[in-house]
């Protein structure tokens, strides 16, 4: 460790404080364990097929799990007030992806019809 | 994922590449208000760049921002980043199937690179693993090509955030470009049913476990809608077949 700390000080990547960058670098093998992690084995296993099937559920709601509170929550909080840009914006977005029923360029489309709702009411009406 | 110019000539690397261009504007705005949020943290430039290029995930980033900024030991900032990246252990248990004819070396390599987005658009695209070479070949050339544009996009507007955080004021909202960018696709995987029914429980769940620490709300709305999905499938089953 103090090897490796001389040896960033001499190519003057850490004049400051060298644990902050260490502790980048370690966060950036953090990315690659976590996104790796079932997969850094060569062991040969197979995940069972009922839970290779329920993986197709994984994504959606790992989407949902994300996108949803930040549209309804504030600091944490379900929203109390529908004067909230966030909702109308997310709807217009929504709504314009399910009229062009995910054709073309649908999710492109998604965030330029949310955003052109978002950013009138959040700007103009602080909403 | 080795970006070999046969890759590059797989039509596959294109598809994988235009997919992703499509989402680019919310991952860019993303990025965007990640870099600002960086740059305004008190962190010095230098590592607030380093940050930038290295890490590669958003959420985990913007976790450790806070504890470096209050001397937090290292190993609280690794154990944060760990729990917070913990989604994406899931998801590399899905992803093994379509990626152990690789070398170890390259499976990590693909593992830095697949980052949510990548991985939502890789499943959607590729449902199952290839059982064939050209398969194979035709799902690394789309992973590669898709990869590709999200990290260039990604980092680029971090670093851009970073040069710009005081000309851009987080409360212009850029950052809901990026929630829209997801809901789009949150969107184009609602294609059945039981999907539509997983991701209402994910939305539930999540909401309501959000005072979790360290995003595990996040992991126990996936882990628990899936649960329930297959539950909800064995039993209903039966039924499909008496029809």
């Amino acid at each position: 460790m103090e090897t490796l700390m001389a040896y960033l000080s001499a190519l003057g990547l850490n004049d400051g404080d060298p644990w902050t960058f260490l502790s980048i670098v370690l966060m950036a093998c953090i990315t690659v364990i976590t996104r790796s992690f079932f997969f850094i084995s060569d062991a040969p296993w197979t995940l069972p097929s009922w839970a290779q099937r329920g993986m197709q559920y994984a994504p959606i709601a790992a989407l949902a799990a994300v996108v949803l509170p930040e549209i309804v929550m504030t600091q944490g909080v379900f929203i109390h007030s529908l004067a909230d840009a966030r909702i109308y914006g997310a709807l217009a977005g929504a709504a314009y992806f399910f009229w062009r029923r995910g054709s073309g360029q649908a999710v492109l489309g998604t965030i330029v019809a949310g955003m052109s709702v978002y950013i009138p009411l959040h700007l103009g009406l602080h909403w | 994922m080795s970006f070999s110019r046969i890759q590059r000539q797989n039509p596959a690397y294109r598809q994988g590449f235009i997919e992703m261009l499509t989402v680019a504007p919310g991952i860019a705005a993303w990025g965007l208000m990640t870099g600002v949020a960086m740059a305004t943290s008190g962190m010095r430039t230098p590592d607030v760049l380093a940050m930038a290029l290295l890490v590669f995930a958003g959420s985990s980033q913007l976790a450790a921002i806070p504890l470096i900024g209050a001397g937090a030991p290292l190993w609280v900032i690794l154990a944060t980043a760990f729990c917070v990246n913990l989604r994406f252990v899931v998801f590399s248990a899905h992803l093994r199937s379509y990626l152990m004819h690789l070398p170890r070396t390259q499976r990590l390599v693909v593992g830095y690179f697949v980052a949510d987005l990548t991985y939502f658009l890789f499943t959607k695209r590729y449902p199952a693993p290839a059982d064939t070479e050209a398969e194979r070949a035709d799902q690394m050339a789309y992973l590669a090509g898709n990869a590709t544009i999200n990290w260039l996009t990604w980092t680029g507007c971090s670093v851009l955030g970073v040069v710009l955080a005081n000309y851009i004021p987080p409360a212009w909202g850029l950052g809901f470009a990026g929630v829209l960018a997801l809901t789009g696709i949150l969107c184009s995987l609602a294609t059945s049913r039981m999907r539509v029914f997983s991701a209402g429980i994910g939305a539930v769940v999540a909401i309501m476990a959000y005072a979790l620490p360290l995003k595990l709300n996040i992991l126990l709305a996936i882990v628990l809608a899936v649960l329930l999905c297959m539950l909800l499938e064995s039993t209903m089953a039966p039924a499909t077949v008496k029809e």
